[in-house]
């Protein structure tokens, strides 16, 4: 990481950040979306925003979806996540990161056929709880587990 | 246009093993560059991947997905010899597909 890359990160932080995400906000609808893009729930600012905008309401805990996640994470530009459902009847698997400013960080659909179990690799602001929320059969289940950043990676 | 992704799909036991390394800046709309202006957002949105027509997963993606975005999945069914397609599109409304052979 270099110098300017710091400054970056102390200039990005408080009300700068908010004008940063008002713009982006005002922008969007003239920039060509993706036909199925959840703008909502992508946008929306806690972890509960999204999971309203993505139907799921209050999502039970659940032992059966596993994430691998490291504990802590060097790097914040680029942390490995898998997330595996041992839920029958999985039909998808979305993975929010609390503390970033948008939670909602991808959303995978798994047709039948393919194993329900993703891996990918996200930005993490900071240390943070990272959720897993797996929908079954109509009904929403989610996992959590606490990663720990050392240094940022989302520029804000 | 983007440079290709990178594919490898490995069949197993009936299982294929997909690993997708695609290259994006996957800018979050957050950051600013030396000059102390915002970098816009542009980012991939949706990502599928298809095999003899049928979608094995589907995503939809925002900015927090690392640059070079890197996706990993196991699908059943596929034999070696045959494509799999991977397509994505970003929020500037570039797509981008590649094919691959299972192996």
């Amino acid at each position: 990481m270099n110098q300017t890359r710091r400054n970056v990160l102390r200039a990005g932080g408080g009300a700068g950040l908010l004008a940063v995400l008002a713009a982006a906000g005002f922008v969007a609808p003239k920039v060509a979306m993706a036909a199925d893009w959840n703008k909502a729930a992508f946008e929306g600012k806690t972890v509960q925003d999204a999971f309203k905008a993505l139907g799921a309401g209050a999502p039970a805990n659940s032992g059966d979806i596993v994430m691998k996640a490291p504990d802590i994470a060097e790097n914040g530009a680029v942390v490995p996540i898998g997330i595996e459902s041992k839920i029958p009847g999985t039909e998808s698997i979305a993975l929010l990161i609390e503390k970033n400013p948008s939670p909602l960080a991808a959303s995978f659909d798994i047709p039948a056929g393919t194993e329900l179990s993703v891996t990918t690799r996200v930005k993490m602001a900071e240390t943070s709880n990272v959720y897993a929320l797996v929908k079954a059969n109509g009904k929403y289940f989610v996992a959590k587990k606490e990663v720990k950043v050392t240094l940022g990676g989302c520029g804000g | 246009m983007a440079d290709p992704m990178r594919i490898r799909a490995v069949s197993k036991d009936g299982v294929v093993n997909v690993k997708v390394l695609m290259s994006h800046e996957m800018e979050t709309g957050q950051r600013k560059d030396a000059a102390g202006k915002v970098v816009p957002a542009h980012f991939i949105q949706s990502v599928t991947a298809t095999w003899q027509g049928k979608t094995v997963l589907s995503a939809q993606w925002g900015p927090s997905v690392s640059k070079n975005p890197y996706l990993e999945f196991n699908f059943k069914g596929g034999q070696k010899g045959e494509k799999l397609q991977v397509t994505w599109t970003d929020s500037k409304g570039d797509k981008r597909t590649d094919e691959a052979t299972i192996n």
